[in-house]
């Protein structure tokens, strides 16, 4: 039995690269969603949105007060995931 | 039983349960004081950030806020959930992994500066004390207004609870209450709003309901927009074009906010691993959301009754809460055509009716006609969230004063013992100092909330996303950046606040944009100052360049490193 300290540097330079890579794209993805449904459809073409309806509600006024809401909380837990996978992938997951 | 049983029997049981959780969960280290000793579960983390990020304000003005501004009070509830994105995308999990215990340690060690710590604990300690001051103030005014206690009484009360559980038992102490306060902070909001969800439209989801149809047939929101025509105002729902940028401002402003507030991001220090401090905001914001999408409907509920109940009536005729709530002072009528009716109009000359906005929430239950206990709920609920947010704001400032000015700045060789003491002395020294301010609360405390919002958008946020992102970047960067960024926001809000004395008017507001939303022009200059200093001074040394690339990687978070292998 020996005592091992592990050491990110046993890693490959190319992989750590293409983890942070990767890990980069995901958050591009997830991060024009989040400004698409707040400040897209929320906001900027809320008025426009608006000449729709889900049940009783305008569409651009639903988005700005409930869609927006849920779809980050959607987000966050859809990133928990990737990352999770990805982190097992390359093997920088803990222990 | 009368309601005024009911609430001192709800407000006493819940703070006993309080003190009980407390008193079961001390804190014996500096880390289970300052992190709750790194291992609190991601789902009961996500309880107590929920309830430490929604305030005061949150549970009893944000919903009334909303059904004064219709549409436009989407800045709020985009603003204030928002951020958790940021937060668990681009912060949470490196900061958990970098596994230190402040913000200010975080800015102090990857600008390897102590002027930066110092800038970064300045900041800190201001931001907070505003915030708590105002969570002190709201304590007073809940228990004078429901339980016919002076408002210094109330006060007093508050502290003491606070002083509690917070001198003992720390974080952890502080961890488990707010998930306590959680539960009943949100039965409190969701339980009166189920109700009355059911009385106007027969669903049971309030966040259906509001967009499903009345019991006459037609769907609530166009009942409401009429309503809203006829006497005047603008359609509910319709957008105010004219304002859309200052919304887009004031919205990303609280959401850069957000992401950038100590006691917020402090709360991802005590999960034990990167992927709980990940899954840790979700939850989070999975919590925050039950009561922030229930908001807007108990806004249109609220509107849409109070309209129906008061206007066009005679002033005799009104029901027994319009004279209750009279008396407060939060709801006045002047008949100034003297035909004995109510005429709520949008124009002010002939508006009769004045009605605070906190009524909302408050007087809900009993507009729609709920039993006393809900309203007694009501009353709880209010506490809950206003000591949750005073609590963990002062341990972010005994925090920063005992480890980040204390152990980190002045006196590096106090001994453990002695810092958990000093930490248990700041924190009390903070309780009675906001206790004591939230008395004689400076007439600026309402504006400066916003001005937290501002200046933790526009220092604190680009100093570690950049401290995360970009390996190049340096201190002279990080420090010229947030300079630029607070002193830029700091003086635009009190050049344009009339409440701080500012000269400004509405007219000179650049682009339209108004002091709630200038911190995120003020983090956009920080951003574009802090990357182009660095590129002209020299890049970050290597070991810190090494510790950027090793925050990166999940593995070999906490103490535990060391694997054996057999």
């Amino acid at each position: 039995m020996y005592l091992f300290r592990y050491n990110l540097n046993n890693m490959i330079h190319q992989d750590k690269k293409f983890y942070w890579k990767k890990n980069l794209t995901y958050l591009s993805i997830l991060l024009s969603i989040w400004l698409l449904v707040s400040f897209g459809a929320g906001i900027l073409w809320a008025d426009f949105l608006n000449q729709f309806r889900l049940a009783g509600f305008p569409l651009g006024f639903w988005f700005a007060q409930q869609g927006s809401i849920y779809v980050f909380v959607i987000l966050i837990f859809v990133y928990v995931y990737l990352m999770n996978r990805l982190d097992k992938e390359f093997e920088v997951d803990e222990i | 039983m009368d309601d005024q049983i009911w609430t001192y029997l709800l407000v006493a049981f819940t703070f006993l349960v309080y003190i009980g959780v407390a008193a079961w969960s001390r804190a014996g280290s500096t880390q289970e004081f300052y992190v709750a000793g790194g291992g609190v579960h991601p789902v009961v983390n996500g309880m107590a950030t929920a309830a430490d990020w929604m305030s005061a304000a949150s549970f009893l003005s944000m919903a009334g806020l909303i059904s004064f501004m219709g549409y436009g009070g989407a800045q709020y509830l985009m603003g204030w959930t928002g951020g958790y994105v940021l937060l668990a995308l681009l912060l949470a999990p490196y900061l958990r992994k970098f596994g230190k215990y402040t913000v200010p340690d975080f800015i102090g060690e990857r600008y390897y500066s102590r002027n930066a710590r110092l800038v970064a604990l300045i900041c800190a300690l201001f931001v907070s004390f505003t915030y708590v001051v105002g969570q002190m103030k709201g304590v007073g005014v809940a228990f004078a207004r429901f339980l016919n206690i002076p408002f210094e009484t109330g006060v007093l009360i508050g502290i003491g609870i606070v002083f509690f559980y917070a001198v003992l038992g720390g974080m952890k102490g502080i961890t488990y209450t707010q998930v306590a306060q959680y539960c009943v902070l949100i039965f409190a909001f969701t339980v009166p709003a189920v109700f009355i969800s059911l009385q106007m439209t027969g669903n049971p989801v309030p966040q259906l309901g509001f967009g499903g149809k009345s019991m006459d047939g037609a769907f609530l929101l166009d009942t409401l927009n009429q309503l809203s025509v006829d006497l005047g105002f603008a359609e509910y729902t319709a957008v105010k074009k004219d304002n859309l940028l200052n919304m887009a401002f004031i919205t990303a402003a609280l959401m850069f906010g957000t992401a950038g507030l100590p006691h917020v991001i402090v709360r991802f220090f005590t999960v034990p691993k990167v992927k709980d401090a990940r899954v840790s905001a979700g939850w989070a914001l999975l919590f925050i959301s039950l009561l922030y999408t229930t908001a807007p409907a108990v806004a249109v509920f609220a509107r849409t009754n109070l309209i129906n109940t008061v206007s066009e009536q005679r002033y005799e005729e009104v029901p027994q809460w319009f004279s209750n709530w009279e008396h407060t002072g939060l709801l006045s009528f002047t008949d100034k055509n003297g035909d004995g009716k109510i005429q709520y109009l949008a124009d002010e000359n002939h508006n009769e009716l004045t009605i605070d906005r906190d009524i909302i929430v408050l007087a809900n239950p009993e507009i729609a006609g709920l039993p006393s206990w809900v309203i007694a709920l009501v009353v709880a609920g209010g506490l809950a969230a206003a000591l949750s947010t005073a609590a963990g704001l002062l341990l972010v400032i005994s925090t920063s004063i005992s480890h980040d000015l204390l152990k980190k700045y002045l006196k590096p060789d106090i001994s453990e013992h002695g810092e958990l003491w000093a930490a248990r002395i700041s924190i009390a020294v903070a309780v009675v100092a906001a206790g004591i301010a939230g008395m004689h609360p400076p007439g600026f405390v309402a504006q400066v909330v916003a001005l937290a919002f501002g200046l933790a958008a526009s220092s604190f946020f680009p100093a570690i996303v950049l401290g995360i992102f970009d390996k190049r970047m340096n201190r002279e960067g990080a420090i010229s950046g947030m300079m630029v960024g607070i002193l830029f926001t700091a003086s635009y809000i009190f050049y344009f606040t009339p409440q701080l004395n500012g000269p400004g008017t509405r007219d000179g507001f650049w682009f339209g944009i108004s002091p709630e939303g200038i911190g995120t022009l003020g983090m956009l200059f920080n951003f574009v100052v802090a990357v182009v200093v660095s590129r002209l001074t020299k890049p970050a040394p290597d070991d810190v360049q090494e510790l950027t690339e090793n925050i990166r990687f999940p593995r070999g978070a906490g103490e535990a490193h060391d694997i054996t292998i057999h």
